[in-house]
């Protein structure tokens, strides 16, 4: 392993971040206060309880994976996406690097990113509700297995990618859905037989119900079963990214 | 000299389809500045990319000091610099910054007293503070090499290190190379600068429609391939050139003012001294000569011509 070189991706994608911090943070800062006023106070006086949870309570975890999980992929896609736009990509694929290397420099940039922007919500989020932990270890591993898959996700995301369009394409259409229809706002009993059915083929489901169960110990699919669809999530993505590996799919001519 | 790179039938097809390397064998020798010529979209980038990394070979080997540039990568690629055609810098990146990752990404230790002698050297040093963004197009060229040097590789490319690129620069950038060179550092750079190969290199090889033409010695080169010109200025314009001297193949100057004839510098006879006396003999007065000596330009395009 080439130690010094993952370090040194990591250390200049960081700065980049660092670089562009303040808008990086004061974003999802706004728009968690936002979401806070909108559904925690306004819906939130109506409903009060969701299974025995304060309703501004409540959605904090879902809030919290909601953001992290775009972040993960748009920090990710972009941070790979724009040195192979600019054409220093070039400097990447002359280095004694594996591919592997690669990946961990520019992934661990981009779940480093999107795990402060979660802390800083969750933070955030102190300030107008009182939140217990239950199980922090549990949860910093939800959110940090979050932050890494997908992270992941966005890299692929980011080599597939021919243009901006695209590089946009994916977050908006395939997951702004799915986190939206993952229960981050809602519980998943609260809907008809049928939806419940449908709603146990989004992976997102699986992330929030799991992270939600490590703040307040309920949960909507077991706590295993949350873990096993990170797992399996996961493993597709570093699978498809040794494919791109093997192959030099989109950046290797 | 041992050979330091080695290319032996590369060949290199585009997912286009385009066949941009036919079976390529090349021999760069350590420690040697070696001159790739050749016209645009002749595949002397493709060549480059190959050796680096940056592109597969479709098919053939490539080894630089003995390893396998596929199979082996990291062992071939340490010792490997490249300064690509394209100026690509990150743009918010200091100088200093920029040359410290590259530096840090081939795994070497940091040295900032190397790379402090490097931008004093590439007199980069009062930049190290600016982002690249606000350097002019020869000072990213700099930056450019800095990187390259930046891990200070035994093999450097310069994939055309002077395209746009003030003289100024220019005779600095020659000035590293040489410094290069006697450091040993192994030096391939692509121009379509002829004068520039003739200056400095040791070895020409030219290449089109991706294959080698050929790959020689400069001076032999020079020497097997260089003609000379003799043009000869007359005191009258003459219509057409006397009988008794069709055997110099002579060309007549649009004006019939001049005559040029051209030899071969390296014969054991040149024909001049013969030519001379033809001429009085013929009566035309001369009023001046000249020799000129082909250029290497000369005989590039001739060879390209010739593939053609
Ligand atoms: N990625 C690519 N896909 C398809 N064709 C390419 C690609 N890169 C270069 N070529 C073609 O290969 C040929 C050689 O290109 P190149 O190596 O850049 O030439 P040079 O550097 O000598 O100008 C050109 O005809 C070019 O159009
Ligand atoms: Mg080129």
């Amino acid at each position: 392993m080439n130690w010094r070189a993952i370090w040194t991706i990591y250390r200049s994608e960081m700065a980049r971040t660092f670089r562009t911090l303040v808008q990086s943070l004061v974003a999802p800062i706004i728009s968690t206060s936002l979401y806070f006023v909108v559904f925690g106070t306004a819906i939130g006086s109506r409903i009060e309880t969701v299974e025995g949870i304060d309703y501004g309570a409540f959605i904090v975890p879902g809030l919290i994976m909601l953001t992290v999980l775009m972040q993960s992929i748009s920090n990710a896609s972009f941070g790979i996406y724009f040195p192979k736009f600019i054409g220093t990509i070039y400097e990447v694929l002359s280095a004694p690097v594996s591919f592997l290397e690669v990946v961990i420099g520019y992934v661990g940039a981009a779940a480093t990113k999107s795990l402060m922007i979660g802390l800083v919500i969750y933070v955030t989020a102190n300030l107008f509700v009182t939140l217990p932990v239950k199980h922090p270890f549990a949860a910093l591993g939800f959110l940090v297995l979050t932050c890494v898959s997908f992270a992941l996700f966005g890299f692929i995301i980011g080599i597939w990618a021919k243009n901006f369009e695209q590089l946009q394409l994916v977050p908006l259409l395939v997951i702004n859905p799915l986190v939206f229809l993952g229960g981050a706002f809602y519980s998943i009993s609260m809907l008809p037989p049928v939806w419940q059915t449908i709603t146990l083929f989004n992976p997102v489901v699986y992330l929030i119900s799991g992270f939600r169960w490590s703040f307040f110990g309920t949960a909507d699919v077991g706590v295993g079963l949350s873990l096993a669809a990170i797992g399996v999530f996961t493993g597709a993505c570093l699978l498809a990214i040794w494919w791109i590996f093997r192959t030099g799919w989109r950046i290797r001519s | 000299m041992a050979a330091i790179v080695s290319v032996e039938n590369l060949r290199k097809v585009y997912d286009s389809g385009f066949e941009a390397l036919k079976g390529v064998d090349l021999e760069i020798r350590e420690g040697e500045i070696l001159a790739l010529l050749g016209p645009n979209g002749a595949g002397k980038t493709t060549l480059i990319s190959t050796i680096c990394g940056i592109t597969r070979p479709t098919s053939g080997r490539v080894t630089v000091a003995g390893h396998d540039v596929v199979t082996d990568y990291r062992a071939s690629r340490r010792l490997i610099g490249l300064v690509p055609q394209e100026i690509t810098l990150e743009p918010f990146t200091k100088v200093m910054v920029a040359a410290r990752f590259t530096r840090g990404l081939f795994g070497k230790a940091p040295d900032d007293a190397y790379i402090e002698r490097l931008l004093r050297q590439l007199s980069l040093w009062d930049k190290r503070e600016a982002m690249t963004k606000e350097l002019s197009g020869g000072m990213k060229r700099r930056v450019l090499i800095a990187k390259a040097l930046a891990h200070q590789p035994r093999i450097l490319f310069l994939d055309e290190p002077t395209a746009g690129v003030d003289v100024d620069l220019r005779k600095s950038m020659w000035e590293v190379v040489e410094a290069l060179r006697a450091d040993g550092v192994t030096i391939i750079l692509t121009t379509h600068y002829i004068e520039e190969a003739e200056a400095i290199a040791d070895r020409i090889a030219v290449i089109n429609g991706g294959r080698i033409l050929l790959v020689e010695e400069k001076d032999r080169l020079m020497r097997r391939m260089g003609r000379k010109e003799l043009t000869i200025e007359l005191q009258c314009p003459i219509d057409a050139i006397p009988e008794t001297l069709a055997a110099f193949e002579l060309v007549r100057g649009e004006d019939g003012q001049t005559l040029t004839y051209s030899y071969d510098r390296a014969a054991e006879r040149t024909g001049i001294v013969t030519l001379l006396s033809a001429l009085s003999e013929a009566g035309l007065v001369l009023r001046d000569l000249q020799t000129r000596q082909n250029s290497l330009e000369d005989i590039f395009v001739g060879l390209v011509r010739e593939e053609a």
